[in-house]
C-alpha cells in the first residue's frame, strides 16, 4: 500500500513541478522587472516561449550528430526523475529508487553531462568553451552537494532526503543547529552554481564571453530548446523546493492522505515561489563574478560542508 | 554601488516604464507565436543610429520585454530578425547563413530608410543593395532613423499583445 501511495505522490510531484517550474521563472523575472522599472511580460511568459517552441521546425548544424536531438531529452529527463525522487510534497519513498543522497546527485550528473555534450556536439567555440566551464563548475559543485547533504544526513542517522526531512520535521531543533546552518548556507551556494544563477552565471546575458548555460545552448532551437529550457527549470525548481523544505518542512505530506497531498501541494508551491522571490531580489543586488573567482566562492561553500561535517561529530 | 544606495534608488525611480499605448493589428501569420517573439538583431551595414533606436525600444522606457518580447544571442533562438542599414558587400554572405540558421517560422523585420532602399548609402562603393535584395522582407519600419515607438509598434503585430 504505501510503494502505490510512493508512486502517486512521486506523480503527482512531477505533474505539479511540470506545471510550476515555468510559473516560478515567470514570477522571478517578473519580480526582477519591476525592480529594474521595467513592467514585466507577466508570470505566464515562460510557458508562452515552451509553447511557441515547441511548435517551430528546429534547425540542427549539419556537423551536429544524434547528440543535439538526445541531450536535451535526457536533461528533460533527468530533471523530471528528480522532481518525482525528491520530498516536495511528500516524504514517502519510492520502494525501488529511494531518494537516496548519490542517487540523486548521479541522476543530476546525468542531466549535467548531457548538457555538455549539446553544447560540444556542434563544434562551435562557444558551445565548447560553455562545456568545459559547465563542467569545471559541476566538479567543484557534486563535492559540496554530497558533503552538505551527508552532514544533514548524521543528525536523522539516514542518507535517505524523504528521511532526513522527515526527522527535522518531527524535531525542529535540528533545524538551527549549527550544523544544519552551516550545510544549509554550503547547500545553497551549490544550488544557485548548479543551476547556472548569480553571481556563478548571469542567466539574462545576451554576451557570449560571459556566459556558462547560455553558450552552451547556442546551437539548440525549436523543441530541442524547449526541453533544454524545461528542464533547466525543472531542476531550479526542484532544487529550490529541497532547499525550501529543508529549512522550513512544515506541510511536507508524511502519511497518505487525500488532504495531506492537497496541503503538500499548497505549502511547496507557496515555499518555491517565496523562495524564488528572495532568489530574484537577492539578484538585483549581486553581479556576475570573475569567472576566476567562481572556484573561490565553491571552494568556499566546500569548507563550509566540511565545517558541517566535523561539527555534526563534534557538536551534536 | 552599494545595498543602501541600491535600494534607495529602486524606491525612488519606481517604475520608469511608459503606459502600453493600444496593441496594434496582429501580423498575419504571427499567430504561431501565441505571444511570445525572440529577436534576433543583425547589422547590415549600418551607421548605428537606428541600432540605437533598437537598443531604446528593448530599454527600461519602451520596455518591449513586456509585451513578450526578448533580444536574444543565437539567431537558432529567433523568431524575427530584425536588420538595419544597407547591405554592404563583407556582409552579404553573414545576413544570408543568419537567416538559414533561424528556424521557421520566422519573419524579417527591416528597420530604417538604408535597410529599406539604401538611403543616402544607397550608392556608396561598399554597398550592395537594399536588405530585400537578398532575404525576404516582411515588415518594413520607414524612418531615419525610426522613432522606438514606431519600431515598438512594429515588433508588437509579431505578438499582437
Amino acid at each position: 500500500m504505501t510503494g502505490v501511495a510512493a508512486i502517486a505522490i512521486a506523480l503527482v510531484q512531477l505533474v505539479l513541478f511540470v506545471f510550476l517550474a515555468p510559473l516560478l521563472i515567470g514570477v522571478i523575472r517578473q519580480v526582477r522587472a519591476r525592480l529594474e522599472g521595467r513592467a514585466g511580460s507577466g508570470i505566464w511568459q515562460p510557458w508562452r516561449d515552451v509553447r511557441k517552441l515547441l511548435v517551430k521546425n528546429p534547425v540542427r548544424a549539419v556537423d551536429s550528430s544524434w547528440m543535439l536531438a538526445a541531450g536535451p531529452v535526457t536533461l528533460l529527463v533527468s530533471s523530471l526523475l528528480l522532481c518525482a525522487l525528491l520530498p516536495l510534497v511528500g516524504t514517502l519513498p519510492l520502494p525501488l529508487i529511494p531518494s537516496d543522497l548519490f542517487v540523486i546527485v548521479s541522476v543530476m550528473l546525468i542531466g549535467v553531462v548531457a548538457l555538455a555534450l549539446v553544447g560540444l556536439d556542434a563544434g562551435t567555440a562557444f558551445g565548447g568553451m560553455g562545456s568545459s566551464r559547465h563542467m569545471t563548475v559541476a566538479a567543484l559543485v557534486e563535492p559540496t552537494l554530497l558533503l552538505a547533504v551527508y552532514a544533514l544526513s548524521i543528525p536523522a542517522g539516514t542518507s535517505t532526503l524523504s528521511l532526513i526531512v522527515e526527522t527535522r520535521l518531527e524535531n525542529p531543533a535540528v533545524i538551527i543547529s549549527p550544523v544544519s546552518l552551516l550545510a544549509m548556507v554550503a547547500l545553497a551556494i551549490a544550488i544557485m552554481a548548479e543551476t547556472s544563477r548569480l553571481p556563478v552565471d548571469n542567466p539574462s546575458t545576451h554576451l557570449e564571453l560571459t556566459m556558462l548555460h547560455e553558450a552552451m545552448v547556442l546551437e539548440a532551437s525549436g523543441r530541442d530548446l524547449a526541453w533544454l529550457e524545461l528542464g533547466s527549470w525543472l531542476k531550479l525548481a526542484a532544487l529550490l523546493g529541497l532547499l525550501s523544505n529543508l529549512i522550513v518542512p512544515w506541510g511536507v505530506m508524511t502519511d497518505w492522505s487525500a488532504l495531506g497531498v492537497v496541503i503538500g501541494m499548497g505549502t511547496v508551491t507557496v515555499k518555491i515561489l517565496l523562495l524564488g522571490v528572495v532568489l530574484s531580489v537577492g539578484e538585483v543586488f549581486l553581479a556576475k563574478a570573475r569567472l576566476f573567482r567562481v572556484p573561490e566562492l565553491l571552494a568556499g561553500s566546500f569548507a563550509l560542508a566540511l565545517l558541517a561535517v566535523t561539527a555534526s561529530y563534534l557538536v551534536a | 554601488m552599494s545595498v543602501t544606495r541600491l535600494t534607495k534608488l529602486i524606491r525612488t525611480s519606481g517604475r520608469i516604464a511608459e503606459t502600453a499605448p493600444p496593441a496594434p493589428a496582429l501580423h498575419t501569420g504571427a499567430e504561431v507565436f501565441g505571444g511570445s517573439v525572440q529577436v534576433r538583431f543583425i547589422n547590415g551595414g549600418s551607421c548605428n543610429d537606428c541600432a540605437m533606436e533598437v537598443q531604446s525600444a528593448f530599454g527600461p522606457v519602451y520596455d518591449v520585454e513586456r509585451y513578450g518580447i526578448r533580444l536574444v544571442a543565437s539567431p537558432r533562438h529567433a523568431d524575427v530578425l530584425v536588420i538595419t542599414g544597407a547591405v554592404t558587400r563583407n556582409l552579404i554572405e553573414p545576413l544570408l547563413r543568419t537567416v538559414d540558421a533561424t528556424p521557421t517560422p520566422r519573419f524579417v523585420i527591416a528597420v530604417g530608410d538604408c535597410a529599406i532602399t539604401g538611403g543616402v548609402f544607397a550608392e556608396g562603393y561598399g554597398v550592395a543593395g537594399p536588405v530585400s535584395d537578398f532575404v525576404h522582407v516582411d515588415l518594413a519600419v520607414p524612418g531615419n532613423p525610426p522613432e522606438p515607438a514606431v519600431i515598438v509598434e512594429a515588433l508588437r503585430r509579431m505578438t499582437g499583445r
